[in-house]
């Protein structure tokens, strides 16, 4: 006798389109959406109509107008332009990353986006004026190393988006028009939740900051910039005690009692304290102001403070809550050994240089002994940055048996190609310790000394390393062969002075279509090398990029002609059409 | 009867590279004991000549490209035939010296120069540091401090009406010179192709503008100890800024024949 015969389940392949939506909102990684989207049509369509948040890492990758297409309920869009070493002034200044196709794609697909970040990209006053005047809900904009744009632009965006809550204006370029885009902000305009303005030169209305800063119950995040003097934050730190994360402006001042005594009132409120960074100048005497807030902090910046000594670092050492600390160089061994000692849930440390090249001559004491003590005594240091003038094998090959767990690890020697200074031997058995022990890195920056040997250890082991930057290393198109027939997930590479040729590229010229983007400069790759890798490839776009000066048409250049800068990038669009004189398309 | 010993080359373990005609006869007839030609040079074995010729003199690396292919540098040559090649040049010195210090046991190097774009500081916080450090420049110096002679010269541009004075101890580098000058020589240069509202960034940013004077049809030179106008640019900057002893712009048909072009 069967089982009473209930009403058939729909096959699972003829569920609405809604499960499958909510089914995929449990899929928080793009990645995650992008395979499920190619199991079948069904999905393809669900995921693309229900995908809110896009994240498009090379703006050259996609025509806007086909991602605005393909996903039409987008509500936050992230987009990314130029190569990582531009920020070095590797790139010329007209190369491209132009906003204004994104926006005015965005404001015909997209009437309800609420959120949008540009990153190293060139944003014009025109483009903020079409934001906010095409989306009526506009919430959040974030521009990051951006430029193009002036404060008449702002003054568009602070006037025209009634519900703004997030300006984040994080290093741009920004001209300074004297207009007044913080007064524009109305005067019933209250839900302003974060602002960043800290890289902005010109002074500000303080009286409008105070009655803005006043209203918005809400306020979060302040980062403000060096116009404001330390009795104004004091102020504006009374106004919103409920902050959480704080950017100082200007921060020397002589020591007086009365202003200390005011300054130490206003951060005893702020309890909700978690994040302070900004420009902190001649401030030894303020520090102390500070201890109240030093308990509750996970995150400081202090990579622009010249501020050092005893006072430094005993108000680093009683921040025992950080997970995050960005530092100078004048903080010296000894300084990290006592944050090795007071900061134990530390998740990611940063070391600047106070004298990159040189000139004020003075000897700072930070060697490779304040990383080993870090990464010695932290056991959750997963996040490395280290300017340092010298390092050993051996002190490599300590940190990658203390710290297996590191998942960015950049160190930047000053001088190029440094040995190890006591060996005087290549740095490649630290290196390739580091890859070995550390499973799971994903963005590796190596300097100093560096032989072919290495590239072995990383393109062998180095199986989750996603981003790669090299620099005076190697001896032959080996070593960029081992790294391009090996790392399995890398994304992206970026190289400069190595001797490495197009044997490499060609050898490998599939693996460039799995990666996002490829730099090179300054190695030995020719112009005949990179035609071959183009016409190999047709998916891929493969830029010359010469110096402004120079516009020689490729064509007419022999074979074997140099390449001083080589840029390449899967795209679905084709060739892009706004390069300048200095860049051709092979 | 023992076999007769084998032939034997000439193994290149000094680096002597192309060995002299004489020395390759002797080797070639394959006597062990007429071993090559022993010269003493500074330099690691296996180097080209033209490298290690290059590591004995304080200059840029010679105009010939080293041969490409398998473990070649790049081609500095290259670089230093194209006028943005100041850094270049710099660099290829800087290469040169660095190969004869590597050999000498670990001396320090002698001349700091710049390289574009390195260390890997973003121009972003570069320019934010060096905006603060002007600002305490500005404050009065106090008597005794450490930094000892300030180095003024005088800078004088063809056409101008009356000279300037600057210290080459204030600046940093070449393209921090040249910038500086360009601000300060500004008003003379008529017919300018680049407009005089520069933005922030271009002011302070390296290598963008670093050969405003030398594009638009002017030349840097300065007068030396030997009281000969040298063409600026070919010194790593610390060593120039002792041996400068005047400036002077000239127009570019002027320097006809001294402009790296």
């Amino acid at each position: 006798m069967g089982r009473a015969a209930g009403p058939a389940a729909p096959p699972w392949h003829s569920l609405p389109d809604e499960v499958w939506e909510h089914a995929f909102s449990f899929l928080p990684a793009d990645a995650d959406r992008g395979a499920a989207a190619c199991a079948c049509h069904g999905w393809l369509r669900a995921e693309r109509r229900s995908r809110r948040r896009l994240v498009v890492p090379n703006c050259y990758a996609t025509d806007p107008r086909d991602a605005v297409d393909r996903f039409p309920s987008v509500r936050a869009a992230e987009v990314k332009g130029k190569p990582h070493f531009a920020d070095f002034g590797l790139l010329p200044p007209s190369w491209g990353a132009y906003a204004a196709p994104w926006v005015a794609a965005a404001a015909d697909g997209w009437p309800l986006l609420e959120e949008l970040s540009f990153k190293r990209m060139f944003v014009t006053d025109e483009c903020l004026e079409m934001i906010a005047s095409s989306f009526r809900n506009f919430q959040v904009l974030r521009l990051n190393s951006c430029e193009g744009f002036t404060t008449a632009g702002l003054a568009a965006i602070t006037e025209g988006c009634r519900n703004l809550k997030e300006l984040d204006l994080q290093e741009n370029y920004i001209d300074d028009c004297s207009s007044h885009w913080l007064s524009n902000f109305p005067e019933c305009y209250t839900s302003l939740e974060a602002l960043n303005f800290s890289c902005l030169h010109g002074e500000v209305n303080f009286t409008v900051l105070e009655r803005l800063v006043s209203r918005c119950r809400n306020l979060k995040t302040l980062k403000l910039n060096n116009a404001i003097p330390l009795d104004n934050v004091a102020s504006l730190l009374r106004k919103a005690p409920q902050i959480i994360e704080l950017g100082t402006g200007k921060f020397s001042a002589d020591y007086h009692p009365d202003l200390f005594a005011k300054v130490e009132a206003a951060f005893a409120g702020c309890t909700s304290l978690r994040r302070l960074s900004g420009t902190w100048d001649a401030v030894p005497d303020y520090l102390p102001a500070f201890y109240c807030v030093c308990e509750g902090l996970t995150s400081l910046n202090l990579s622009y403070a010249t501020v050092q000594g005893p006072e430094l670092i005993k108000f680093i050492s009683r921040c025992k809550n950080l997970l995050q600390l960005w530092v100078m160089d004048l903080i010296e061994d000894h300084g990290l050994s006592v944050v090795a000692s007071s900061c134990s849930k530390l998740q990611e440390l940063r070391v600047f240089p106070s004298d990159p090249f040189g000139h004020n001559g003075g000897q700072v004491f930070l060697t490779e002994r304040g990383l080993v003590d870090v990464s010695a005594s932290c056991p959750k240091l997963e996040s490395v940055l280290y300017f340092c003038s010298r390092m050993t094998n051996e002190a490599l090959v300590m940190i990658a048996k203390n710290r297996p767990n590191f998942t960015c690890f950049r160190l930047a020697l000053l001088e190029p190609r440094s040995p190890d200074y006591i060996t005087r031997q290549p740095l490649d058995a630290g290196f390739s310790a580091i890859v070995e022990s550390c499973k799971g890195l994903r963005r590796l920056s190596m300097s100093g000394l560096l032989t072919d040997l290495v590239f072995k250890s990383i393109g062998a082991h180095a199986d989750r390393l996603e981003m790669l930057s090299l620099a005076f290393a190697g001896d032959s198109d080996l070593g960029l062969n081992d790294i391009l027939s090996g790392c399995k997930s890398l994304k992206k590479l970026e190289i400069r002075d190595c001797p490495f040729g197009d044997k490499a590229l060609l050898a490998n010229a599939a693996k460039l279509e799995t990666m996002r983007s490829l730099w090179m400069n300054s190695c030995s790759l020719t112009v005949g090398g990179c035609r071959l890798l183009a016409l190999k490839m047709p998916h891929l776009t493969v830029e010359i990029i010469n110096d402004p000066g120079e516009t020689c048409p490729v064509e007419s250049l022999p074979f074997d002609s140099p390449v001083e800068k080589l840029y390449v990038y899967r795209t679905l669009a084709g060739p892009r059409s706004d390069t300048p004189d200095c860049v051709q398309i092979v | 009867m023992p076999p007769p010993p084998p032939h034997l080359e000439a193994r290149d373990y000094i680096g002597l590279g192309p060995a002299a005609p004489a020395s390759s006869c002797s080797s070639s007839s394959g006597e062990a004991d007429a071993g090559p030609h022993l010269a003493l040079r500074l330099g690691l074995p296996g180097r080209d000549e033209e490298a290690v010729d290059a590591a004995l003199t304080l200059g840029p690396a010679p105009a010939t490209a080293p041969p490409r292919g398998a473990g070649a540098k790049r081609g500095f040559a290259d670089s230093l035939d194209r006028p943005a090649a100041k850094d270049a040049a710099a660099s290829a010195a800087r290469e040169a010296q660095k190969g004869a210090c590597e050999a000498a046991a670990g001396a320090p190097p002698a001349a700091k120069a710049q390289v574009v774009g390195w260390p890997p500081v973003r121009n972003y916080r570069k320019n934010t540091l060096a905006a603060a450090n002007a600002a305490t420049k500005t404050k009065p110096e106090t008597q005794g401090k450490s930094e000892a002679e300030c180095c003024y010269v005088k800078v004088s541009m063809d056409g101008a009406p009356y000279l300037r004075k600057v210290d080459l101890k204030t600046y940093s580098s070449y393209e921090n010179l040249s910038l500086e000058l360009e601000k300060m020589f500004t008003c003379f240069i008529t017919g300018k192709s680049s407009s005089c509202k520069t933005s922030t960034r271009d002011i302070l940013t390296d290598g963008s503008r670093a050969d405003a004077l030398q594009d638009q049809e002017y030349v840097l030179t300065y007068e030396d100890k030997d009281a000969d106008w040298m063409l600026v640019g070919d010194l790593p900057w610390d060593l120039f800024t002792t041996i400068c002893r005047k400036l002077r712009i000239m127009r570019g048909s002027d320097a006809a024949g001294m402009a790296p072009r």
